[in-house]
């Protein structure tokens, strides 16, 4: 599959970027169309995951942008993660979240929680994607309401003990270190290394997905694994922790899913001007039109809307009630214009000669992770209300 | 090694293209720019390589204003050492090589690379001009260049074949496609670019000879005409009453 994509930039959001930001941009892309596009459509129907793409990943700086070049990382700004997201999901959600789980779930709490030796140990090899990371918060029995987690682990002097298991792990069958969250005797949530090869730890690979299809997941089942003791992320525990790292998260994937709606419609924009039916290109027919017009709409008001988070993510000032709004809404206009796109390919638009059909499978997904999108309402319903309506 | 390469920019394959100010100016709005890709991928790549291979430096030159920085970073991101870029409208091919052959003249570089025409005028004279004003060999449309020891070893297409070309340096060539890869800027590349040098300078005494007094697009193309498969006679009635090519 050639990947004819070009992007639409409605109200001239390029004017904002920096020459720098919108050379990561294009560099990215321009990497992508010529070593992840002619691929990724086998990787998704086979539900494999092109590991080969990892290094370029490093390269183009998709692990940990933002992650302080002491540390490997590039000490980019957030706009550039954002971009750099946006890329990614724009080729495959489940790409994407191979990056966004590395950057913002792994580097991030290590390089926020983690002790010096932590910092140097793991971060560089991350950056690079020599070392493959995943986050474990979600289990079996605990999915939205992660603070009811049983993973837990005791203090047995000269190192601890760790019980559970974890479910619906991005990553977890290649991960070499594990950022797992559990509870300590006395019920406080903390961060915990686990690397590849401790006793008693395995990571089988889950099945069956009909989204994300070529990223791959999997649980983590822990079976009294001792974990030294400076494995412990000293800087931060309660389940704050894993929450700010949602945040970082989530906010990456806000700006993935514009990517994801700018696919599908420049798609279903050539497709509609290239399609004769009753004797013209389908486009001139007014309820195609409507279609391509709000597609535009939406996706111009998401860029806007995660613009401005950017910003105030670099300033340090955006809350999470804010990225959860801005997740919700992207990843709820990708959908739709995912489905709505697919109906201008007609027949065309279930088969793999067109991205569509993925995309929406793999929004799927991402509408789910992450914190759902009921969810999300309801954390924009206690920002403004004060009052949660969780539990 | 010490090489000089120009780059310039041009409009991005896809660009609509128009024209203002009654056909006189192209149409900049909405256009993205890019390096000219046979500067960037053959000539800059290529003497990226030469570079890695023997040692020495990669120097940029642009004839252009401000608007042009944004190539000459990517340049720099690719892998130059560092940019010149000479502070003035570059008005015709002319007036150009005038500007690159008076930088270059007392520098000393073994090799002048220009890719072998810019997508946008297609004029492919830079590079024949600047040779003819530093008075050194000129090999054009180079598809393949090796340097051995001051031997060069230049390939280029020619009419039904390939033609092998041998010269010492110091020299000047065109780059035309097949002479190196495409190299994409990595982050590493895009952070270094941060601290190489683009050195900003007037241009000297020069002027353009030529002038441009009008654009016009080309004609748009025809309706093809189905003929049935039956119908021979008409076919080659048409192809030489209108064709024209029978
Ligand atoms: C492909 C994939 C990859 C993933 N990767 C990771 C990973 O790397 N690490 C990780 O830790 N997790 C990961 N997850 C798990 C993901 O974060 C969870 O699936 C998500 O948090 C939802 O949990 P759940 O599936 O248990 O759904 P549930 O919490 O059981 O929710 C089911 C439904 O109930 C609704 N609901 C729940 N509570 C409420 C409420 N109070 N009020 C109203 N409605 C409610 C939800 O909105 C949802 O519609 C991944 C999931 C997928 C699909």
């Amino acid at each position: 599959m050639t990947d004819r994509f070009e992007a639409h930039d409605y109200y001239l959001m390029d004017e904002l970027l920096t020459e720098e930001q919108k050379l990561f941009r294009d560099s990215l892309r321009a990497w992508l169309k010529k070593d992840v596009s002619p691929i990724i459509e086998d990787y998704y129907e086979r539900a494999a995951f092109p590991s080969q793409i990892i290094p370029g990943l490093g390269e183009y700086g998709c692990f940990g942008p933002y992650i302080p070049t002491e540390y490997g990382g590039a000490g980019l700004d957030q706009i550039t993660y954002g971009l750099l997201m946006q890329e990614l999901e724009r080729v495959d959600s489940g790409v994407r979240s191979t990056s966004s789980v590395q950057s913002s779930l792994v580097m991030y709490p290590i390089w926020k929680y983690g002790s010096e030796e932590q910092k140097q140990k793991f971060l560089p090899k991350l950056a690079t994607g020599e070392f493959i990371g995943c986050f474990g918060l979600t289990e079996p029995d605990h999915g939205s309401d992660p603070g009811s987690m049983v993973t837990n682990f005791k203090d047995m002097g000269d190192h601890y003990l760790l019980n559970g298991a974890k479910m619906w792990i991005s990553n977890s069958p290649i991960a070499d270190v594990a950022v797992v969250w559990a509870k300590n005797e006395a019920g406080r949530i903390h961060g915990i290394l686990v690397e590849k090869g401790m006793e008693g730890f395995t990571a089988p690979e889950m099945h069956g997905k009909h989204s994300l299809r070529a990223s791959i997941t999997g649980e983590l089942i822990f079976d009294n694994v001792k974990v030294p003791k400076e494995n412990l992320l000293p800087g931060r525990s309660g389940l704050g922790a894993p929450l700010s790292c949602l945040d970082s998260a989530r906010y990456g994937i806000a700006w993935g899913a514009i990517g994801s709606a700018m696919d599908c419609y420049d798609s279903a924009l050539k497709y509609a001007k290239e399609r004769i039916q009753f004797g013209k290109p389908i486009a001139s027919f007014q309820l195609i039109q409507k279609k391509l017009a709000e597609m535009v709409t939406e996706i111009t008001k998401a860029q806007l809307l995660t613009f401005r988070l950017g910003q105030l993510r670099e300033e340090g000032r955006a809350t999470t009630a804010q990225i959860s709004m801005a997740k919700r809404n992207n990843v709820d206009m990708a959908l739709k214009i995912a489905r709505e796109a697919r109906q201008i390919h007609g027949a065309m638009g279930i088969t793999s000669e067109y991205s569509i059909m993925r995309h929406m499978a793999n929004l799927e997904s991402v509408i789910t992770y992450e914190g759902t999108h009921d969810i999300h309402l309801l954390i924009t319903g206690m920002d403004v209300t004060g009052i949660q309506a969780f539990s | 090694m010490k090489i000089l390469v120009a780059i310039s920019k041009a409009p991005d394959t896809t660009s609509k293209i128009s024209f203002t100010d009654g056909d006189t100016k192209f149409n900049e709005a909405g256009v993205q720019f890019i390096v000219n890709p046979y500067d960037e991928w053959y000539a800059l790549v290529r003497a990226l390589e030469l570079k890695e291979a023997n040692g020495g430096s990669v120097t940029t030159i642009t004839v252009g204003g401000a608007d042009a920085d944004p190539i000459i970073r990517k340049a720099l991101a690719i892998g130059a050492d560092n940019a010149v870029r000479v502070d003035a409208t570059p008005s015709d091919a002319y007036f150009v090589a005038s500007q690159i052959s008076e930088y270059a003249k007392d520098k000393e570089y073994d090799l002048v690379m220009t890719g072998k025409e810019t997508i946008d005028y297609n004029g492919s004279q830079v590079g024949g001009l600047v040779a003819g004003m530093l008075d050194l060999p000129y090999l054009p449309n180079i598809s393949k260049l090796d340097v051995a020891g001051t031997t060069a070893t230049a390939e280029r297409e020619i009419q039904g074949g390939e033609e092998v070309l041998e010269t010492q340096l110091p020299l000047v060539l065109s780059a035309s496609k097949g002479m190196a890869e495409q190299r994409i800027p990595n982050m590493r590349g895009i952070m270094a670019a941060r601290a190489k040098k683009l050195e900003v300078i007037p241009a000297a005494s020069g002027e353009a000879l030529t002038e441009i007094i009008d654009y016009s697009l080309p004609p748009a193309k025809s309706a093809v005409k189905l003929i049935d498969p039956e119908n021979a006679a008409d076919l080659i009635e048409l192809l030489h009453s209108e064709a024209k090519v029978i």
